[in-house]
């Protein structure tokens, strides 16, 4: 874990001493609510649909179990009672009063953490690999350059008025799950021929109204070049972005228009000018925040565990867990667990102050206290004993968080709605659960295997549903909610934006939607190991697509 | 017909404007108004804005629905009676078994 020097605890602090002020000064009437706007979403507040909304950061998603603790004692002190964790591996309060907003600040400031850049056009809390420095085919841990990035970024004074969020993800691992080219930019580690440490750098990827997947703009960028290159891709940004309309302000606007090859040449022309400047990366200073997120001290242990395969026999429940939610580790004898947030019904994302409490007891039982957030609106153990875990099953299921669903139909990707969110034009929640009460069988759901949904109340596409294998996005039609679907859609390595499938489904439809083109998917894989994403790749959107204009003309 | 609501500013909660000028959480108590009461009422809406208890005031079409007044709009329905989902509406639920 990454441990606050002076200087990041003085930082953090003076800043809620400085919002303090603001609010103080908002209140008094001498800032009127245009003026502090900015300012407060600066510093994460949203006004929403019911309350103001706070969301903390929690960089590249990596807690400590205290953390998760103050997490959960701010829910109950300052909130309901609960917290939602976000596609961008932030937690979001959806009922803090802006007179407690410092006063939640100072605890969040307490544990190290804050709500700095989690709003507002500027760059973003930096996303990593929700399985950083636990994965097999990880290259190297991708937290120490986020935080690289994190202190470069913060209140960079030439970047803190973008025109437009700006949206960092890093991956460390060959295998993509932190949707790098769906980034403003997306960094993943790799050596070169002489085993030297770099980056392939994507450019320009983003979802919402305008879907583009990221373009290559390096495919080996040397770890020492990593702040210059960033920073000569920002400056061309802020030069050139458009300011005159929000809906075309995002870098990857500016490739489309400018052409990716201007931009690519305008980046490279800044960096020559700037890449032996102050922003080359001291080896040593690498090393130095490297260092702090090294694993714990893994113990030398065989591969395979008697205890975990006897458990397995014995119990369906714990086996079907396994099978779901833990993943291989890099240490022989460990592995990576994943707390589904997506029980049969449940809300997406969404959870109470005890659970965070029962998370980070768990955690520092059987997990060297670390936790990781996923943008799958996930809890991860990163390292635990395949030893521990029938002891950590037992935990889990006596909170309640034992749900063995993980990448099975049931784990929804799902924004908040029209039920919270101020922009939402239809709700996301109510579909979720009823898609999940569906196909709550949990044998049939291991029977379809893998297959993200990924729901979006409006076109923002906070949901992700450009990249569900079913992508389920919610419009306004004639005042009533209606929902499009989109097919083929990947996040990861096979990069790609969904397939439009047609007009679309009123709400209690979506269900039988879904199971339609489950049914026709299990209809024409050709094995079990053929997954969703696969036979749609194989069989394109024809026969899925015909399959729910049936659905829709007998409707 | 029309109501007039706003976020509280101190604590961002959803009020609407009554009779009397005040601003209450019940959209029951929300003075129900015509197009020259409304323009009047936001006027009126506007001074609270200045004098630091509303924030974003706007009016809002209602409607005679099952036998009362509602919001036309659905976002404006759901604004007016809280989630319809989430952990919210499964505490209420919770609450109102408990009771």
């Amino acid at each position: 874990m990454y441990v606050y020097d002076d200087f990041d605890h003085r930082f953090v602090r003076a800043r809620v001493a400085q919002f303090r002020d603001q609010v103080a000064r908002r209140l008094s009437g001498e800032l009127t609510e245009e003026q502090f706007r900015p300012l407060r979403l600066q510093n994460g507040v949203y006004l929403q649909l019911h309350a103001y909304m706070l969301r903390v950061a929690i960089p590249y998603g990596t807690l400590s179990s205290r953390q998760l603790r103050a997490l959960a004692e701010i829910a109950r002190k300052y909130d309901r009672g609960w917290g939602h964790f976000t596609t961008r591996q932030n937690i979001q309060f959806n009922w803090p009063a802006l007179k407690d907003i410092p006063d939640i600040l100072e605890d969040l400031a307490e544990v190290e953490m804050h709500a700095i850049q989690t709003s507002g056009n500027c760059i973003r809390s930096v996303t990593a690999d929700h399985f950083a420095g636990a994965a097999p085919d990880e290259i190297a841990d991708p937290r120490p350059y986020a935080e690289i990035l994190r202190q470069w970024s913060s209140l960079h004074p030439e970047f803190s008025h973008l025109p437009r969020k700006f949206k960092i993800a890093v991956t460390g691992a060959t295998t993509d799950r932190a949707a790098v080219r769906f980034h403003d930019i997306g960094l993943t580690v790799k050596k070169n021929a002489a085993g030297e440490i770099g980056f392939s750098v994507h450019v320009g990827g983003g979802l919402g109204r305008s879907p583009f997947v990221g373009f290559e703009l390096r495919d080996f960028l040397p770890e020492a070049d990593l702040l210059g290159y960033t920073e000569a891709i920002l400056r061309v940004y802020n030069l050139y972005g458009r300011r005159d309309n929000k809906y075309k302000a995002r870098i990857k606007i500016l490739l489309h228009e400018a052409g990716r090859e201007t931009i690519r040449d305008e980046v490279e022309a800044e960096f020559a000018a700037i890449r032996d400047g102050a922003l080359k990366l001291p080896k040593a200073d690498v090393a130095r925040i490297a260092a702090q997120f090294a694993p714990p001290a893994f113990a030398a242990l065989p591969d395979l565990s008697a205890i975990e395969a006897a458990a397995r026999a014995k119990d369906p429940a714990f086996d079907a867990f396994v099978a779901a939610n833990v993943t291989p580790h890099r240490a022989p004898g460990y592995a990576s667990v994943t707390v589904s947030l997506k029980p049969v019904g449940g809300v997406p994302g969404d959870v109470t102050d005890e659970a965070m409490e029962a998370i980070a007891d768990l955690a520092d039982t059987h997990a060297f206290g670390e936790i990781r957030i996923s943008h799958r609106q996930n809890v991860i153990f990163p390292h635990v004993r395949r030893d521990d875990l029938p002891a950590l099953f037992e935990g889990l299921v006596k909170a309640g968080l034992a749900t063995a669903n993980a990448g099975l139909v049931t784990d929804t990707i799902t924004c908040p709605g029209l039920d919270f969110c101020a922009l939402a034009n239809a709700r996301s929640i109510p579909i979720a659960q009823a898609i999940s009460q569906r196909f709550a069988d949990p044998a049939r759901q291991a029977e379809i295997g893998p297959l993200d949904i990924k729901i979006s109340g409006c076109i923002n596409a906070c949901g992700h549903h450009h990249v569900g294998a079913i992508g389920i996005l919610g419009v306004d039609r004639k005042g009533r909610e209606f929902y499009q679907i989109t097919l083929g859609g990947d996040a990861g390595d096979a990069a790609r934006i969904g397939d439009s499938a047609g007009p679309g489904f009123w709400p209690e439809e979506v269900p039988s939607a879904v199971e339609t083109l489950v049914e026709t998917y299990l209809a024409l894989r050709l094995s079990r190991a053929e997954t969703f994403l696969e036979t749609y790749a194989r069989v394109g959107l024809a026969p899925f697509k015909a399959a729910l204009t049936s659905e829709e003309k007998a409707a | 017909m029309q109501i007039v609501t706003a976020n509280r500013l101190i604590d961002g909660r959803v009020v609407f404007r009554d009779a009397d000028g005040g601003w209450v959480e019940s959209f029951a108590a929300a003075a129900v108004l015509d197009a020259a009461g409304a323009t009047a009422a936001l006027e009126a809406a506007r001074a609270d804005v200045a004098a630091r208890r509303v924030v974003e005031p706007y009016a809002v079409d209602v409607i005679s629905e099952d036998g009362g007044l509602a919001p036309k709009a659905l976002r404006e329905k759901i604004r007016a009676s809280g989630p319809t989902s989430g952990s919210d509406a499964a505490a209420r639920a919770a609450l109102f078994r408990a009771a």
